[in-house]
């Protein structure tokens, strides 16, 4: 299994077990080296890379950023608020002024589902999806199932619920590809209104019941409520979505003694998660974000690492 | 690449000589072994490393601290490679600052592979020194690298590859050249 023979990264659905299994393997050294008292190796020395985020981030913009640093690439931000994009520059314009300036790799995020699949087709450089609209965010599927394994020793078989907005929830999509690879049991529970009619076609099983969804599982990962889909009336308001669906130390005696609280952030304490729960020890949150930087890593290197004239696209 | 097997140039026991005698060597030359630590180069200084360790407790009575040490990320050829290396862990749980640290492989060829190794070693600390010990020598150096203790001096052509087996990773010892033949 070679990755240096994948030109992108768009998500986990089209990837195979072996791949990810790759991605997190080579995670583990990563995290020994941000470890050390001198975060930094010389592999990429030499690579550039650029993320251009279209829409809002703090810690999968940062992570990229930190991740490339680590390894001695040259990392650029394109501050997409600030750029000739408000002038009016198309997005495939934008592409091409990087391509030409010589980086190697894009990393970009979108609203818009399928972005990062037409920048792929129309640039030279290497592309990973950071999250389209409410397709996938394989790197954050990448870390939570690295954060899983860490603590689990597997994830082989495991039962994990996912909890929320399911309908807008690309981070929710690429754990189910990801974790259906693995034969894991996946369940998804949220409000009728934000749950897709046709997910039970991704190999999933759906609940309405939150108590019912997390019975028996080894993990509960809780999505975040995007307060915005609150003015489209897609539920009536964050306390009553509280009251049905917001996980907490309590209810955690229906779930497996050891289960993993798992949350991609940035956290709506009292709304999705108990504040309690939030900063218990069964919640990674934290580990989530730390293993996000050597998951990263791994990605960076293996994609950048290898020679780089075989790739043709 | 097909290889086709030459002559063997050590067996079980000349391997076992080689490096009984090289545990002695470093014993003397740093006198004593008390601020002395072995670091293997992944894969085969690994266990060559370790069993260095036991000849030098055996001789000393001290048991030297010994690590293993991935060189991946050092590579001065990872953007020419055709196929990427797996990168591995580096297990090196002791302190090496202010340590005399002795580098053990199992061939030294170009002197790459010491040159990313001292890269390595340094990011994780500034040992007092640093040593090189080697199985065997082959010769053709590219950096200006030279072996404070070797096993055995195996004059070779660049035509030719040398393996080492070691049991802990191969079921058996020994030295053989192999000739890379054009498939």
């Amino acid at each position: 299994m070679k990755l240096e023979q994948r030109k992108d990264l768009l998500g986990l659905r089209d990837m195979s077990r072996k791949e990810i299994e790759l991605i997190l393997d080579t995670a583990i050294p990563m995290k020994d080296v941000i470890s050390r008292d001198i975060k930094k190796v010389p592999a990429l020395r030499g690579k550039a890379m650029v993320t251009v985020f279209y829409e809002n981030s703090t810690r999968t913009r940062t992570s990229f950023e930190l991740a490339g640093k680590y390894l001695s690439a040259d990392t650029v931000n394109l501050a997409v608020s600030t750029s000739s994009v408000q002038k009016g520059e198309s997005l495939r314009d934008t592409i091409k002024t990087m391509e030409v300036m010589g980086f190697d790799l894009m990393v970009i995020r979108h609203a818009m589902s399928g972005t990062p699949h037409y920048v792929a087709k129309n640039t030279k450089m290497r592309v990973i999806n950071a999250g389209d609209g409410t397709n996938e965010h394989p790197t954050q599927a990448l870390l939570d199932m690295y954060t899983i394994k860490e603590k689990k020793g597997t994830l082989e078989n495991l039962k994990v619920a996912i909890v929320g907005d399911i309908l807008h929830s690309r981070v929710a999509r690429s754990n189910i590809y990801g974790l259906k690879k693995f034969g894991c049991e996946v369940r998804v529970v949220g409000p009728t209104t934000l749950m897709p009619p046709e997910i039970e076609k991704l190999g999933v099983k759906s609940y309405f019941s939150l108590e019912e969804a997390i019975n028996g599982v080894d993990v509960i990962n809780v999505l975040r409520v995007q307060r915005e889909r609150q003015q489209s009336g897609l539920f009536p308001s964050l306390d009553e979505y509280a009251r049905l669906y917001m996980v907490n130390t309590k209810m955690l005696s229906k779930a497996k003694d050891d289960v993993l609280i798992l949350h991609p952030g940035p956290v709506n304490r009292g709304v999705e998660i108990s504040s309690e729960l939030a900063d218990s020890s069964q919640a990674l949150i934290n580990e989530q974000v730390s293993n996000g930087v050597a998951v990263r890593m791994a990605l960076l290197f293996l994609m950048m690492g290898g020679a780089r004239d075989e790739i043709n696209n | 690449m097909q290889l086709r097997e030459k002559n063997a140039i050590m067996d079980e026991m000349a391997m076992k000589r080689a490096l009984t005698r090289i545990a002695h060597e470093i014993i003397e030359r740093n006198k004593g072994v008390e601020n002395v630590a072995l670091v293997g180069i992944r894969r085969r200084g690994g266990p060559l490393a370790q069993r260095l360790a036991a000849r030098i407790e055996e001789i000393e009575g001290i048991k030297v601290p010994v690590g293993i040490l991935d060189i991946t990320l050092y590579r001065d050829d990872l953007t020419t490679l055709s196929s990427q290396p797996l990168v591995h862990r580096t297990e090196v749980n002791f302190d090496i600052n202010g340590k005399d640290l002795v580098l053990v492989d199992d061939v030294l060829y170009t002197g790459r592979t010491v040159r990313a190794a001292m890269d390595a070693l340094i990011d994780l600390g500034r040992p007092r020194c640093i040593q090189l010990a080697v199985l065997v020598d082959r010769g053709h150096r590219e950096l200006p690298v030279k072996a404070d203790y070797i096993g055995k001096n195996v004059p070779s052509s660049k035509q030719e590859n040398i393996a080492v087996y070691v049991q802990e990773l191969d079921g058996k010892d020994g030295v053989v050249i192999q000739e890379i033949v054009d498939s």
